[in-house]
C-alpha cells in the first residue's frame, strides 16, 4: 500500500497511531485480532515502524543485534562484514538505514510501516532498500504501508495507493 | 583525650559579624567582575542567617516542652519544604500535583523510614522522638536525600526529553518501557548518588564531616563523634539510594501510559 500527500497532512501521525506510539481512537486489527489483545511492546513488534532517520543507542553496531550472520550482511549489500563490529558514528546514512531495516526485520514483523524509508538515501541505496523490503514482504507474506513523496517509487513498490489530504485518506 | 567537661567557646554577635564581612568582601569582588552571582550570594547568606537563628529559637522551645507533637510538626515542615525544593530544581516537571508529590513522597518513604529506624534501632534514646536526636538526624537525611532525588529526577526527565527518538526507536523494535529507558535510569541514579558516594570515599581524609566537626567542637570525644558520623553517613547513603530509586520509578510510571507509549505531554518545560 502506497501512501502519499503533502507535508503536514498527517501521514507520519497515521503510521505512529497504527504503531501505537501515539494515543489514537478507532480500531486497528491484524489478522482479525484487535490491537488491545496484545501488550504495547508485543503489538509494536508485530507492526514494524521504520522512520526516515534511524536512531542508535549503543556505540557499536553489534550491540544492537543479538546475532547476525555474515550471509545476511552480504544480503543487505555489505561486501565487508566487518561493518558489524564498527562504530555507529562512522556509518553513512545509507548504511545506517539498511542496518536499521535489518534490526527491524529481525523481529519478523507482520506489517511494515515505512515512513519515507529512502528519503535520505542516494539512488543505489534507495534501490537496495526497496528490494530488501519487497523480498521480505514476499517471503514472510507481510503487508506494508509505504509513505513516499517519490511518484516513481510509489509505482514500483505499491499495488494500491492512497493520498492524504487535510488529515483524511483519499483513494486514488 | 579531650575533656568532655570543656565548655565550647561562645561566638558573640561581633565575631559572627566578622565572618559576615568576608561574604560582603566576596560580594564586592563578584559584583566588580560582573559574575551575576552577587545578589543570590548575598540573599542566600542572609536567608541562611535568619533561618538558622529562627530554627535555633524554635529548637530551644521544642527542647523545653519535650513532647513528640512539635517534633512531628517540624519534621513535616522540613519534608514539605524539601519537596518544594526538589520540584523547583527541575527543568522539566511532571504536570500538576505530582511535580511536588513525587519528591515529597519519595523522601517521606526513604528519609522518614530510615531516620525512624536509625532512632529506634541504632541510637535508642529513651524516647525515639527525643528532639535532640530526631531533628538533627532527620535534617541531615532530608538535606542529602533532597539533593540526590533532585539530581536524579532532573537528569532522568532531561535525558528522556532529549532522547525521545532513541526511546521510541527501542519501543518500535518491541522493547518494553522499562527496557527502553534502562540506560537512562542507570545514568540518572548514578548522577544522583555520586555526590554521596564521593563524600563517603573522602570522609575523614580530605574533609571532616559536619556532624563530627560539631561534636568535636562541642567537646565530645572523637571516638563518639566518629561512631555517630559513621552511622549517619550510612543512613544518608541508604536514604539517598532508596529516595532516588523510588522517585525515578514514580516519574517513569508517569511518563509511560498503560500501552507503554512515551507521554512527553506529561512534562512541562520551565
Amino acid at each position: 500500500m502506497g501512501l502519499s500527500g503533502c507535508s503536514g497532512t498527517g501521514k507520519t501521525l497515521l503510521l505512529r497511531a497504527i504503531a501505537d506510539l501515539d494515543q489514537s481512537q478507532g480500531k486497528v486489527l491484524i489478522n482479525g485480532k484487535r490491537r488491545e489483545d496484545f501488550s504495547g511492546s508485543v503489538w509494536r513488534k508485530k507492526v514494524g515502524y521504520l522512520p526516515a532517520e534511524s536512531s542508535w543507542w549503543f556505540p557499536k553496531v553489534s550491540q544492537h543485534f543479538s546475532s547476525i550472520e555474515d550471509a545476511k550482511l552480504r544480503y543487505l549489500g555489505f561486501l565487508d562484514t566487518k561493518i558489524f563490529d564498527s562504530e555507529v558514528s562512522r556509518l553513512s546514512s545509507g548504511e545506517k538505514q539498511r542496518l536499521a531495516l535489518a534490526r527491524l526485520l529481525s523481529g519478523l514483523p507482520e506489517v511494515l510501516l515505512l515512513d519515507e524509508p529512502t528519503a535520505n538515501l542516494d539512488d543505489s541505496n534507495a534501490c537496495l532498500v526497496e528490494t530488501l523490503i519487497k523480498n521480505y514482504c514476499k517471503k514472510q507474506g507481510a503487508a506494508a504501508i509505504w509513505v513516499t513523496h517519490d511518484r516513481s517509487q510509489l509505482e514500483r513498490v505499491s499495488q494500491n495507493q492512497l493520498v492524504m489530504k487535510n488529515k483524511t485518506l483519499v483513494d486514488l | 583525650m579531650i575533656a568532655s567537661s570543656q565548655e565550647i567557646i561562645s561566638l558573640s554577635n561581633e565575631r559572627i559579624f566578622l565572618a559576615g564581612l568576608l561574604i560582603v568582601a566576596l560580594g564586592f569582588f563578584t559584583w566588580k567582575a560582573d559574575l551575576g552571582i552577587t545578589k543570590p550570594l548575598l540573599v542566600s547568606s542572609l536567608r541562611m542567617v535568619i533561618q538558622l537563628f529562627l530554627v535555633g529559637l524554635v529548637l530551644v522551645y521544642v527542647f523545653e516542652i519535650d513532647h513528640p507533637l512539635p517534633v512531628i510538626l517540624i519534621a513535616l515542615v522540613m519534608l514539605l519544604v524539601a519537596g518544594k525544593e526538589v520540584s523547583s530544581r527541575q527543568k522539566y516537571k511532571i504536570k500538576g500535583f505530582w511535580s511536588y508529590g513525587i519528591g515529597t513522597a519519595s523522601m517521606f518513604i526513604s528519609s522518614f523510614a530510615v531516620s525512624v529506624f536509625g532512632l529506634i534501632a541504632i541510637i535508642r534514646a529513651d524516647n525515639w522522638w527525643d528532639p535532640r536526636y530526631a531533628i538533627p538526624v532527620l535534617g541531615m537525611l532530608l538535606g542529602n536525600t533532597m539533593t540526590a532525588v533532585a539530581l536524579s529526577v532532573d537528569r532522568f526527565t532531561t535525558n528522556v526529553w532529549n532522547d525521545r527518538d532513541i526511546i521510541e526507536a527501542r519501543l518500535i523494535i518491541g522493547e518494553t518501557a522499562n527496557e527502553a529507558i534502562k540506560d537512562i535510569v542507570k545514568d540518572s541514579l548514578r548522577s544522583g548518588l555520586m555526590p554521596v558516594i564521593n563524600s563517603m570515599a573522602i570522609a575523614g581524609i580530605v574533609s571532616l564531616p559536619g556532624m563530627m566537626t560539631g561534636q568535636i567542637l562541642a567537646g565530645n570525644s572523637p571516638d563518639d563523634a566518629v561512631r555517630y558520623q559513621v552511622v549517619i553517613w550510612l543512613l544518608i547513603a541508604v536514604g539517598c539510594g532508596f529516595g532516588s530509586m523510588i522517585a525515578v520509578k514514580m516519574v517513569s510510571k508517569k511518563l509511560f501510559d498503560e500501552r507503554e507509549r512515551l507521554r512527553l505531554d506529561q512534562l512541562s518545560v520551565k
